[in-house]
């Protein structure tokens, strides 16, 4: 009884859904690598899945599963962004460039104007925010798809933020690396609260946690409120929102704009623990944004899936560079993930199937 | 059952063209067709009549080879016969004009007629003999069209021929109209008659979809009952009334007409003066100049072809589109420059034509849907929380009031709905607002006449109540019943104003046509 309950719910055949999409690009996965080298293949995949318990050493298990969540943050926030206006019937691929004018803001806020961490968050969500809102705007007011517009924005923002940060004040001389915080910029840095030493990983902060709750309040949002109530319906019919009073180009706008705000914050939940310089040479998009895509699909489009999702992804694609790199890519996670994403297409199916079981078993029943 | 029916048929030839015998089609959770037999002689008109979701759609889509039946049979001139798809349905002669043409709007009349069946030479498409064939038919049948002319340019009548056409060039003999005459003006109706019988008295057999009893009365020679998946029976059209008809669909007596006392109009409620709106689909004004008054305790009705500027009408009325110039008054207030909400809160409520694309997100639940217009209002909603036990409450109190019937409630998906039971939700979410003014288009559309017969109950209690009505309807019978007053929309104007107890059916159709108008002189009474 109980378990024929649990197949009901949309949430449960979604994670099924999930799990049988990772199951099947694992299994791919790792008939690639048996085609690469047999002989190591199953020593890979399970390197790939180990990740930090690869390590032997306690405080090195530790220091890498701080690697590990320090780099969840980020993701959790772009796949939000990306779940956040699909909700509302828009594809987000611009998320990738809202990250990255994120990053220049916070970078640019911190190495250049010496603000303290907060305002350079606050500005990195800002960032975002109207990189968002332009497409948003562009949508509403010149029905000018957000596909479309989101891609174009992404290279403009590359290449803005390239220029905008090479520069004296914030690249160092001899690399095209943005100075490192903690040498130029210490007040700019987000304050671990001693969680780094918890982990045994300097970059260990509050950032994790800060993503995980504003996926519950992203989650509360969108069902409980007015505001997302007119949001969905907007997205899902825009004509009945219009129809019923609801200003429709103010919700796409606000909607992308949100989208992007929340891109923005996991560039500056990310940037400002000062793990990672910006390559101010870069030619292309960090992949944060567009795994946010993956993560966002893979986590059944639920603000509370993506946060497991967007750890899995990047569980695996660390996992991924500890193997034998003489032998195989690193790239094979990011294969596996690829594989992945595909299946997850396949949840449609899969949920199909599930639903028509249980319809021939209601129907069975109603016989009997 | 069926040895019974021979006593019918003693002049006609008793042999079936086409037979369906003890057909059973299950969807899950529902028998949509559950044991019917249906057969159809040469050369006759059989009407199939039935309520919306008695499975004639069903029925009709397994003799179009759309569906396979869980049991049962056809029969072709006697021989079983599988029809897999829409391809066997032609290669065995039978032609359908669906009730939503299925017509590719931006190629000509003749292309839509040879579409699928191109005649071609090493490969290249060769229209000189087809046209020659197409225009011979037209001739013959008097079905009049400009076989170049593209779709989106023709009448909806026109858009019928040549739907007709489509099946004659297919030289097919046993021809489904799905309710053919909901989209045409009184005129366009007799023609089509007349064209049936025609098809009727060459030897072709006409299946006859519909649920308007005076056409069967009309041109039926006899007419197959369905209702709720069940087979009902078959009679004999001169034997049969439009009462005995009506309950044998319905399965109760049936109020055929809306009781409803004089009028009693009070003040001018809303006030429209020389409104102009432009249009989407061409360079001319959809809207010309159009003045009217609508007054507290009046149903005044605008009438009129589809396509004359009602739904721009509505459209500029409602704020979904801007008016070009004119106002538009609520109790004196202009409201033509104000927003959507504003003017719903001022007291308009609006069943729209459109009922997927205006009055539902279909993938809210039924309780979303039913708060779609008041779920800003402190009773739903507290500090932009929504609150979810008062929408539930209040959506129980409308499914139960309204009769909305779904699968799971309150939690049922709108898109899961059947059309009858979303257009119940939406009539109920409108009517329950209770504001001064309810705009209410073509809200019959699709319902069956036991929800047909409380939705014109609704609208005049409406009426009682002191509220104005403004009716926008197609329905001719619609019109003429439930009206108080009627103004005949043509091309964008007013060019009549008609009291339905003193005009005919014909002058109002005249009216609708074109054929006639007064000189409305601003739309003054």
């Amino acid at each position: 009884m109980k378990k024929k309950f649990k197949l009901d719910s949309p949430g449960m055949q979604t994670f099924l859904a999930s799990v049988v999409a990772i199951i099947a690009g694992l299994v791919v996965g790792f008939i690639v690598l048996l085609c690469i080298n047999p002989a190591g293949a199953p020593k890979a995949i399970l390197t790939i899945l180990k990740n930090y318990l690869n390590f032997t050493r306690p405080n090195l298990i530790l220091k890498n599963i701080g690697g590990t969540l320090v780099r969840t943050a980020p993701l959790i926030m772009t796949s939000l962004a990306v779940t956040f206006a699909y909700k509302v019937g828009m594809f987000n691929i611009g998320v990738a460039g809202q990250y990255t004018i994120g990053i220049g803001c916070c970078m640019w806020a911190a190495l250049a104007w010496d603000w303290p961490w907060y305002l350079c968050l606050l500005f990195a969500v800002v960032g975002g925010m109207v990189w968002g809102a332009i497409a948003g705007f562009l949508k509403s007011v010149f029905n000018v798809n957000e596909v479309i517009s989101g891609i174009m924005l992404n290279w403009i923002s590359l290449y803005i933020v390239n220029i905008w940060l090479n520069n004296d004040l914030t690249k160092e001389t001899v690399s095209p690396g943005t100075l490192q915080l903690h040498n130029y910029a210490k007040q700019g840095m987000i304050p671990t609260l001693g969680l780094d030493k918890v982990l045994n990983n300097e970059y260990f902060g509050p950032s994790i946690f800060v993503a995980i709750i504003v996926a519950i309040i992203i989650n509360i949002v969108l069902n409980k409120t007015v505001f997302g109530y007119e949001l969905k319906a907007t997205g899902g019919n825009k004509h009945a929102a219009k129809y019923s009073g609801m200003n429709d180009y103010r919700n796409i706008i606000l909607t992308l704009a949100i989208s992007g705000a929340l891109a923005g914050l996991g560039a500056g939940l990310y940037y400002l623990t000062g793990i990672e310089q910006w390559e101010t040479s870069a030619s292309s998009l960090p992949a944060m944004g567009f795994d946010g895509i993956v993560a966002a699909f893979l986590g059944g489009l639920n603000p509370i899936g993506v946060i497991f999702s967007s750890y899995f992804i990047k569980h695996i694609s660390i996992g991924g560079t500890m193997i034998d790199l003489n032998v195989y890519s690193s790239d094979i996670s990011g294969l596996i993930v690829a594989i992945i994403i595909y299946f997850s297409a396949f949840t449609m199916i899969v949920r199909m199937v599930l639903k028509r079981l249980k319809e021939r078993k209601a129907e069975r029943g109603e016989k009997q | 059952m069926w040895s019974s029916l021979a006593l019918f048929g003693g002049k006609m030839n008793d042999k079936f063209v086409i037979e369906m015998q003890h057909i059973t089609k299950v969807f899950p959770g529902i028998v949509a067709n559950d044991d019917i037999s249906l057969g159809l002689r040469k050369g006759e008109i059989h009407a199939l009549l039935g309520e919306n979701g008695a499975g004639k759609s069903t029925l009709m889509s397994v003799l179009f080879g759309l569906y396979q039946p869980e049991e049962g049979k056809i029969l072709k001139d006697g021989k079983e016969v599988k029809i897999n798809n829409p391809n066997d349905a032609t290669a065995l002669g039978i032609g359908m004009v669906h009730q939503h043409f299925k017509l590719v709007e931006c190629f000509s009349v003749l292309d839509n007629i040879i579409l699928g069946v191109e005649p071609t030479k090493f490969g290249l498409i060769t229209k000189k003999e087809a046209r020659r064939k197409v225009m011979a038919l037209s001739e013959k049948y008097h079905l009049s069209v400009n076989p170049d002319a593209k779709i989106e340019n023709i009448t909806v009548g026109m858009q019928q021929r040549v739907e007709i056409l489509k099946m004659l060039y297919r030289d097919n003999d046993i021809l489904i109209f799905d309710e053919p005459t909901a989209v045409l003006t009184p005129q366009e109706i007799d023609e089509l008659m007349i064209i049936m019988r025609e098809f009727a008295n060459e030897g072709k057999a006409i299946l006859f979809i519909t649920h308007k009893l005076n056409e069967i009365l009309a041109v039926a020679d006899r007419c197959t009952v369905l209702r709720k998946g069940k087979y009902i029976g078959t009679v004999d059209v001169k034997d049969a009334t439009a009462e005995e008809l009506s309950e044998m669909m319905v399965g109760r007596k049936v109020q055929l007409q809306v009781e409803k006392s004089d009028a009693v109009p009070g003040d001018v409620v809303l006030s429209v003066k020389n409104m102009v709106v432009a249009s989407k689909q061409h360079k001319n004004n959809a809207v010309k100049n159009v003045s009217f008054d609508v007054h507290k305790g009046e149903i005044l009705c605008i009438a009129g072809i589809d396509g004359n500027g009602q739904t721009e009408l509505v459209y500029a009325l409602s704020g979904l589109e801007p008016i070009v110039s004119g106002s538009i008054k609520m109790n004196g207030v202009e409201l033509s420059k104000q927003s959507i909400r504003k003017r719903n809160l001022a007291g308009i409520s609006h069943i729209p034509e459109d009922r997927h694309k205006h009055g539902l997100v279909l993938d809210y639940s039924l309780e979303q849907n039913l708060v779609l217009q008041t779920y800003f209002e402190p009773e739903f909603q507290k500090n932009g929380f929504i609150k979810f036990n008062e929408v539930r409450h209040y959506s129980e109190k409308l499914i139960d009031q309204y009769d909305i019937r779904s699968g799971q409630g309150s939690i049922t998906t709108a898109r899961s709905m059947s059309g009858g039971n979303q257009q119940k939700a939406i009539i109920a979410r409108e009517i329950d607002r209770d504001t001064e003014l309810l705009i209410s288009v073509q809200p019959t559309r699709g319902l069956d006449v036991g929800a047909i017969e409380q939705v014109h109950r609704q609208l005049v209690a409406q009426r009682d109540s002191g509220k104005a009505v403004l009716l926008v309807s197609l329905e001719l019978d619609e019109v003429m019943s439930v009206a108080d007053r009627i103004l005949v929309m043509f091309e964008g104007e007013i060019v009549g104003e008609l009291n339905p107890k003193t005009c005919s059916v014909q002058e109002l159709g005249l009216y609708m046509a074109g054929a006639k108008r007064d000189d409305m002189n601003g739309g003054e009474k």
